[in-house]
């Protein structure tokens, strides 16, 4: 090993083998069948469960972790699915912090939630181990329905049109289908190639065909697709980066945290991945942290999340920032970055300290610099490629009921579309219930 | 600190808590470590007759029930009486007392039903300085099939019989032990007192499969394929046993027996029940085979803690105090009028209350915004099953409605008390005085 930690510059290799491979081993290791049973047993099994609620696909979480408590995986694994076919991932991405676990009687009254999101991760990885398919297709209805964007939403939808006889196809512009599953999660989440296991898996369904490379206004047109399909789901996401507006912005290393993310996530040997030994992230969100920590994981000395409002603030859970100052990412509140210095290549960021009053933001004279040998950006990502004629409203695709858009036979779900967070469960259940909705138009 | 010591039946012993005649009082071995960890007494092992010892089965001979966290809460059992040689229990008996002179240590016997092989056993049990002799007349599995255990405990005339030949051909105190297994407990318990018996102890361990193996499709434990009942014991067992030791407690005919309390006793507080239901003193069994010996500190500083704060200086103070309170269905007062009441800063919102009133029972507790769970005292028949199934202690309790006001289902005023005997549905009733 020739580079460590405090080699100047952006440089491959900085940490030992062993390092790359504890950093990004998984962070939370399924349960056993003992660990799973000691959980599932501090369950109360509530009478209409505040988990249940605050799960945005209506996971019938009591059931399913009586489900495990009584020895049978296989079946709680169905209740999940049956609501939620990426309950896998979600059991590993979902930020149950602010969602079921937040809710759970037990985080009320003990300050311990049952932990939901590693039962069902036990749950649904004992399934999927055995490579069987827990649902089976209706009888064909005939019906062709084009799923733009194989990520969460459109995979949830293409298997629940799948499920109920119609024959699905999902075009995707990259190389491997998932979307933010495949390229846009933090590797720790999910390593061992699990994002395309659970396509896979999915896929096992039948009458779905993926095509990649495929996007709108890359080989496809709403028009062409409306004339080909009985229906559309577009499940594009949100393709653009958000610019700093800041002087300097163009500089060699000012780079966008999602493509980072996505670079690391496809490269199987971290030790090859080059990485600055000062590293800036300016945001507040989920993206933030993940492209922060794992900066600092693959062997920078100083990273540095900035964001421009207080902590209270930030879209990442208290759970997600205090994993990135447990790593040693140093989060900076109250700043935002008016221009990053370099000759060609950045090498220091100016930032303003910030005042969050009632008149918005302002920003106060005292400024500060940080050095960077990169800065990533991670300040929000915004529709991209949406097709003329559809109603947009607030940044994204407007749609009333489930995911109708203004257009007449066209569906929207996932980030792309207004409403809900961006998260991936909430795609899920977009994706899934837009589903249902063509289903139902498509039949009735 | 309050005085544990107690004398039962002319047997000394330094707190109330003995091990049962069962696996944990088998050799001198558990014995000493018994007695190093605490325990004021123990009940050795049941000895059979001299001659060739009986033989266990060579597979598993528990079986379990859990709760959550898999906690132990019933164990059953197909042991047989000991299997070691007669006069290496007598031996490894005489020295254990020897050493230990201030513990009650007290022999289990279970022989074939005929005087002379209990003349013969007595015989022999008698120069070991043990402080008395428990007739094993419970044990349901095994030694039952050769009419013994329960099988001379479910008929009344042979406990008497008995016992009657045990006081004639021993001077050692002599406490009878009790099968469960059996429809009105008090017949042998009146059966023994009046064979001469000095206490009863009940209740030995109830007939039980405790699962059945749905791969093997065999009761468990599983000897090669196939099961036999075997004793049930444990945490489970303790509201059966109460109930029985209540019984013998309260009877007219068996009023004033000494009882050895067994059956669940777990913690300070179990034994201090069946203390109060007229035990003078109990036996542990499970609890030790689960924990192992050093339970007994708990139980000795929990009885010790609790007796303090009741102003109760020795366990006698203890012994029968719930016993007056024992009664009938009939006699209960029927104008004790209570309603559910939840606190709220203590209630979890599971909402568990509220399902199991709504969908099993009186539709009582209502569900409003925010999962706030409140009882409608109109509907409230105060049957109790709100408070069972919640998880928090002490958030649901039972407000008594005092005399005079008005109860909301009923419409009616609290009154003074009145029973079923005077009861207008009652065909029987007499009318009050």
């Amino acid at each position: 090993m020739t580079n460590s930690q405090l080699t100047p510059g952006i440089v491959p290799g900085r940490l030992g083998a062993e390092d790359y491979a504890r950093n990004f081993s998984d962070i939370a290791p399924r349960y056993d069948a003992h660990e799973a049973r000691v959980a599932a047993d501090r369950c109360y099994f509530c009478h209409d469960a505040p988990c249940m609620t605050a799960c945005p696909t209506s996971i019938d979480i009591p059931l399913f972790i009586r489900q495990i408590a009584t020895g049978t995986p296989e079946a709680a694994a169905k209740t999940i699915f049956s609501q939620n076919i990426l309950g896998g991932m979600c059991a590993r991405v979902c930020p149950t912090e602010t969602l079921c676990e937040e809710v759970c009687v037990r985080e009320v009254a003990e300050g311990k939630p049952v932990e939901i999101g590693r039962l069902q991760r036990y749950a649904t990885d004992t399934l999927m181990e055995t490579g069987s398919h827990p649902f089976a297709r209706a009888a064909s209805t005939g019906k062709r329905v084009a799923v733009v964007g194989a990520g969460p939403a459109g995979l949830a939808a293409a298997h629940r049109l799948a499920m109920k006889g119609h024959d699905v196809v999902v075009y995707d512009p990259r190389p491997k289908a998932g979307g933010l599953n495949e390229y846009g999660i933090a590797s720790y989440k999910s390593p061992g190639g699990f994002a395309q296991a659970e396509v896979d898996w999915l896929l096992k369904i039948g009458g779905i065909t993926v095509q990649n490379g495929m996007a709108l206004g890359a080989g496809l047109t709403l028009d062409g697709l409306k004339a080909d399909h009985d229906a559309v789901v577009l499940a594009i996401g949100l393709a653009g980066v958000n610019a700093l507006r800041a002087e300097g912005e163009g500089l060699e290393n000012v780079l966008s945290a999602v493509d980072f993310i996505a670079g690391l996530r496809q490269e199987p040997e971290k030790a090859k991945l080059a990485i600055g030994r000062d590293v800036v992230v300016i945001g507040g969100g989920m993206t933030a942290v993940d492209a922060a920590v794992q900066s600092k994981l693959l062997g920078a000395e100083n990273v540095t999340i900035v964001y421009r409002r207080g902590p209270e603030k930030m879209s990442a859970s208290d759970h997600e920032q205090e994993h990135a100052t447990s790593v040693g990412v140093r989060i900076l509140h109250n700043a935002a970055p008016v221009r990053v210095i370099g000759n060609g290549a950045a090498r220091e960021v100016e930032f303003a300290y910030t005042e969050d009053g009632p008149g918005g933001l302002k920003l106060k004279d005292e400024t500060f610099r940080l050095r960077a040998d990169q800065v990533m950006k991670a300040i929000g990502q915004t529709l991209d490629g949406a097709p003329e004629g559809l109603a947009i409203e607030g940044g994204k695709i407007a749609v009333t009921g489930a995911g109708r858009t203004s257009v007449q036979g066209v569906w929207a779900a996932g980030d792309c579309a207004l409403g809900g967070e961006d998260l991936t469960v909430t795609a899920v259940a977009e994706g899934r219930d837009a589903a249902e909705d063509i289903h139902a138009s498509l039949m009735g | 600190m309050a005085d544990l010591t107690t004398n039962f039946i002319g047997i000394k012993s330094p707190n109330p808590f003995w091990l049962a005649s069962a696996p944990p009082t088998d050799k001198e071995y558990n014995v000493r470590r018994a007695f190093e960890a605490g325990w004021g007494g123990v009940v050795w092992k049941t000895l059979g007759s001299e001659g060739p010892p009986v033989v266990n089965v060579n597979g598993p001979r528990y079986g379990a029930i859990w709760g959550a966290d898999r906690r132990l809460l019933g164990l059953n059992n197909i042991e047989l009486i000991t299997d070691r040689p007669l006069e290496v229990n007598l031996r490894e008996i005489k020295q254990v007392k020897r050493d230990y002179p201030d513990r009650a240590l007290v022999i289990s016997l279970m022989v074939p039903c005929d005087e002379e092989s209990w003349k013969a056993i007595l015989k022999a049990v008698e120069d070991t300085g043990a402080d008395g002799v428990e007739l094993n007349f419970g044990c349901p599995h095994g030694m039952s099939e050769r009419g013994m255990g329960s099988a001379v405990g479910q008929v009344p005339e042979y406990i008497e019989m008995v016992t009657r030949w045990v006081k004639q051909h021993s001077r050692m105190p002599c406490i009878v032990k009790l099968t469960p297994n059996i429809t009105d407990v008090r017949k042998p318990a009146a059966a023994a007192k009046r064979g001469g018996a000095d206490a009863v102890s009940l209740i030995n361990t109830i007939n039980s499969i405790t699962s059945v193996n749905l791969d093997l499709f065999s009761p468990e434990p599983s000897i090669d394929g196939k099961g036999a009942h075997g004793g049930y014991c444990g945490p489970a067992v303790k509201p059966i046993a109460l109930s029985m030791v209540s019984e013998i407690a309260r009877d007219a005919e068996t009023r004033g027996l000494p009882i050895s309390g067994i059956g669940g006793v777990t913690t300070w507080r179990d034994a201090a029940e069946f203390m109060a239901l007229g035990a003078g003193n109990v036996q542990v069994c499970t609890a030790a085979m689960t924990y192992g010996f050093k339970i007994v500190q708990e139980m000795i500083s929990g009885l010790s803690e609790y007796m303090d704060g009741k102003g109760m200086t020795s366990t006698a103070d203890l012994v029968g105090r719930a016993v007056p309170n024992v009664t009938d269905w009939q006699y209960l007062n029927l104008n004790y009028v209570t309603k559910a009441e939840i606190d709220q800063d203590l209630c979890i919102k599971c909402g568990r209350c509220y399902a199991a009133c709504e969908d099993t029972s009186h539709q009582a507790i209502a569900m409003g915004e925010d999962r706030v769970f409140s009882v409608k005292d109109e509907e409230c028949v105060a049957c109790n099953l709100c408070i069972d199934v919640c998880p928090v202690e002490n958030c649901i309790t039972m407000r008594p409605l005092a005399k005079g006001e008005v109860d909301p289902r009923t419409g009616k005023k609290v009154g003074d008390y009145a029973n079923w005997t005077t009861h207008p549905n009652n065909p029987m009733a007499q009318a009050a005085e």
